[in-house]
């Protein structure tokens, strides 16, 4: 009777303080909500920070995003929304550009976000006492001045950012560039906090420090174990987030973390490789997969400390014909990979991939091809390269390297030596061009095709082939003006193609398990995956 | 005795400070550094950040400031790849995690390993002694990063009994799969090593000479041939001791514990400097310590050692 009595006052009790979002509809798309908004997922490793300017690693900018909230946030498919800022101007030759900030962005404190505080922001990123990783990133935007004052040549004042008023930020720029907005959504460009900074220090990111501007506060943070966040009344558009409680769990096996997923533990998580076709299987409405913006690639050292047959264009272009894309990403890898023959993948805005010659062709026309250039360089299986293919140690680079070198053997009779190193020697030995070819992978830091061309350009320090012609640099400089850059990058594409100083094999694909309620308001569209947790919810099921 | 303690303690020092020296050159003859990375940094920026870090200094000066920064001010200095931290946050956070799960683990080794090793030795050649040994050669020859996710497998995903990792700040239920993990394979070590010397013991002279007089097997056991027989058993606990406390790359990997042995595995592969000696610093005085115990143990229980 007593027991009866106190479980139906409990359970008023309960009902009374049951979530605000019980038997809610999603406000635009409609959707009954679940009861449980909280999302918790996996990550490989603990984040490098989670303060603006010093972030540097994937699953700290994704945190960086839901703590704060720079000018500009993208929507599902990439595409730029409203952030702090709700509008832009720019100059005739798109060299200043204005923004016009919202009044209503408020700080967890209750301080208005302001001008101010972005100049404040971006004059710290480009601080030589900062010591930021990605101070670079302000001359990516071409702000005025930014080199100068990376270097200390000139004061932080000297920066071309300013603040017209508290609602208005006015950015000047070394040279046009019709781009410009889009490199706002990049982390270190976020606004910080002076007051919280100088009153602690380094410490100002601390869960009891930290003031934030975006939709979630910092609530707990267990090195290596998790990191909770939880939405901030604050923001400036509280009312339509969702997720009340985001949670990152570090679990460095992918295989563990699996079973944690299917264990109800987990809301996302990655999808083991190779695994992917049977899980798509299994559980055809979690697993997902989709491209992301980034190119997995041989890359042939062509500098000078290079063995004589790499010098000629013949052999590399008959290495790269004699691969068989479509058996590395169907057979050794499948994971929703796609071959790649150019090196900006297709999923890039605002890019067309450009039919270089031998995409087009069928694998056996490109064995074709490739023996007959190797006979004409004066190779072949009677005269075979001993060639040196380098990796970073990990089983699916070994995977790859594996095949690849069997197709060179088979077609062209090349001896191939596979060595890998461990990460930062690897990382040593191909920046010092002690390779001849190695492994490679690149993700744009923005969405537009020079964040991957640039990589050819001869005086990039991503270089590693050490490729130079002075016709992919013209048209590359040029491009940065244009309206329209796309017949530059298809010029230095097909160049790329003739002359081989990198041999494009697949784009990624990031695959996810994805519990069902919450899949469907995942950005997939999305290929630089920039995700926002205010975005996200769950349906009931 | 307290002149072989000093005497211990005075090899201790020198042997914490080569160690030292030891691996600050082997770390900065590593290739690469802490802030090499696929997006080589313009030589501007490297410059900042290495002048920030005093990474720019000559590397005896480095040296010297560091253990400046350590006997001075306890300062183990800042982390170069979690930049929100120092090494004494990461000491102060992961230490305690590894500590605990240490523990315990040392303690359900000690406890069931000699249990186990005490009862095949009284009943050698019954099935107790066949049982015992099964199980201690079974589980020596599972290797932790197999058990792991096979106990995650099965306590978390098939009976859903037990969290499949993390900490949650040492509850309970977060430490059961870590510590079966990690102790039993020196659970099985133990068993073992009390086995064979209990039953070498149990066949010495002054047993028989026991047995003779008429004593009975439990005062025979308890009181005669347990003391012996557990020094060689002694003599392993203290590398096992630290081999549990000092953390474990892979409880720490695959339950995500948060614990040091990930950030200590980790700091080496990443470059991170100061992580990685103070963690050096840091283990290294914990082996040094606890095999000084065992020394003194060791010579407290068998007088000979002492001279």
């Amino acid at each position: 009777m007593n027991i009866s009595i106190k479980a139906a006052l409990l359970g008023s009790a309960l009902a009374l303080a049951g979530p605000a979002f019980a038997d809610m509809m999603h406000p635009k798309t409609g959707e009954k909500l679940a009861e449980d908004q909280t999302f918790t997922y996996r990550v490989l490793d603990e984040h490098t920070s989670v303060d603006p300017q010093i972030v540097e690693d994937v699953s700290g900018s994704e945190i960086v995003r839901d703590l704060f909230e720079g000018l500009y946030n993208q929507d599902r498919a990439g595409e730029l929304v409203p952030g702090v800022a709700l509008d832009h101007d720019t100059n005739d030759d798109k060299t200043v550009y204005t923004f016009i900030l919202r009044k209503d962005a408020k700080w967890s404190d209750g301080k208005p976000v302001t001008a101010g505080d972005f100049v404040y922001a971006w004059r710290r990123l480009a601080d030589p006492a900062t010591a930021s990783e990605y101070q670079w990133y302000m001359e990516v935007m071409g702000i005025k001045n930014a080199g100068g004052v990376m270097s200390g040549d000139m004061p932080v004042e000297e920066l071309g950012v300013k603040a017209i008023d508290d609602h208005t930020l006015e950015v000047t720029l070394e040279s046009s560039l019709p781009y410009f907005a889009l490199t706002t959504t990049h982390t270190s460009t976020f606004p910080t906090p002076a007051w919280a900074i100088e009153a602690h220090g380094a410490d100002w990111i601390k869960p009891e420090n930290i003031v934030v501007n975006g939709a979630y506060k910092l609530t707990e943070h267990v090195a290596n174990e998790r990191l909770v966040r939880e939405r901030n009344p604050m923001y400036w558009d509280n009312d339509n987030t969702i997720i009340e409680k985001v949670t990152s769990l570090v679990i460095n096996d992918e295989n563990v973390a699996l079973t944690r997923y299917q264990a109800g533990e987990l809301d996302r998580t990655e999808i083991p490789a190779g695994q992917y076709p049977s899980l798509k299987e299994t559980n055809p409405d979690e697993a997902t997969a989709f491209p992301r913006l980034c190119s997995y690639y041989y890359t042939i050292n062509v500098s000078d400390s290079t063995p004589e047959f790499l010098k000629d264009d013949r052999v590399r272009r008959a290495l790269s014909y004699a691969i068989n894309r479509d058996i590395i990403t169907e057979k050794v890898l499948q994971g929703g990979q796609t071959a790649a023959y150019t090196f900006t993948p297709g999923a890039t805005a605002g890019f067309e991939v450009p039919s270089v010659d031998y995409a087009g062709w069928s694998q056996d026309e490109r064995n074709a091809k490739a023996v007959e250039l190797m006979t004409e360089a004066g190779y072949g299986k009677d005269n075979p390269i001993d060639l040196t293919l380098l990796y970073n140690t990990s089983e699916a680079h070994k995977k790859v390297a594996l095949a690849v070198s069997q197709m060179w053997k088979q077609n062209l009779g090349v001896n191939v030596t596979l060595e890998n190193q461990e990460w930062k020697t690897y990382l040593t030995t191909r920046g010092e061009q002690n390779y001849e070819i190695a492994r490679a992978g690149w993700c744009g830091d923005y969405n537009e095709a020079s964040t991957f061309l640039d990589l050819v350009q001869s005086g990039s320090g991503y270089n590693d082939a050490k490729y130079a012609n002075d016709m992919v640099d013209s048209l590359l400089a040029d491009a940065k003006t244009m309206d329209n850059p796309q017949p530059n990058y298809t010029k230095v594409e097909e160049i790329i193609a003739a002359d081989m100083p990198i041999i494009p094999i697949y784009h990624y694909a990031g695959s996810f398990m994805i519990k069902p309620e919450l899949i469907g308001s995942w950005p997939v569209e999305n290929v630089e995956q920039n995700w926002y947790s205010k975005d996200l919810y769950k349906v009931a099921k | 005795m307290l002149n072989f303690i000093i005497r211990r303690v005075a090899v201790a020092i020198p042997t914490l400070i080569i160690l030292l020296v030891a691996s600050f050159w082997l770390m900065q003859t590593a290739p690469g550094g802490p802030f090499t990375s696929e997006r080589p940094l313009p030589a501007q920026v490297l410059a900042n950040i290495e002048a920030k870090y005093g990474l720019d200094q000559p590397v005896y000066k480095q040296l010297w400031d560091y253990v400046v920064g350590i006997v001075t001010q306890f300062d183990f200095g800042p982390s170069y790849k979690y930049k929100d931290r120092s090494v004494n946050d990461i000491i102060a956070q992961g230490f305690p995690v590894t500590l605990t799960y240490g523990i315990i683990s040392f303690l359900v080794a000690i406890i069931i390993g000699g249990a186990l090793g005490i009862s095949a030795a009284i009943r050698q050649n019954s099935w107790l002694d066949y049982f015992a040994v099964g199980v201690t050669i079974g589980a020596q020859v599972l290797p932790n990063f197999v058990m792991a996710p096979i106990l995650i497998l099965v306590f978390t995903l098939w009976l859903g009994w037990l969290p499949g990792g993390g900490w949650n700040g040492g509850q309970w239920d977060h430490i059961i799969m870590p510590v079966i993990a990690l102790s039993t394979s020196y659970m099985a070590s133990i068993a073992r090593l009390t086995r064979s010397s209990m039953l070498e013991v149990l066949r010495s002279n002054f047993i028989r000479t026991a047995r003779a007089k008429g004593l009975p097997d439990n005062v025979i056991i308890w009181r005669h041939a347990l003391k012996p027989s557990l020094l060689p058993v002694i003599s392993y606990l203290g590398p096992a001791f630290v081999g549990m406390v000092t953390g474990s790359f892979i409880i720490d990997a695959i339950f995500g514990t948060g614990g040091i042995g990930y950030f200590y595995v980790n700091s080496a592969f990443n470059r991170d400097y100061a992580v990685m000696m103070g963690l050096t610093i840091l283990l290294g005085s914990m082996t040094i310590l606890f095999n000084m115990v065992v020394d003194i143990l060791y010579a407290w229980i068998d007088p000979k050692i002492r001279l």
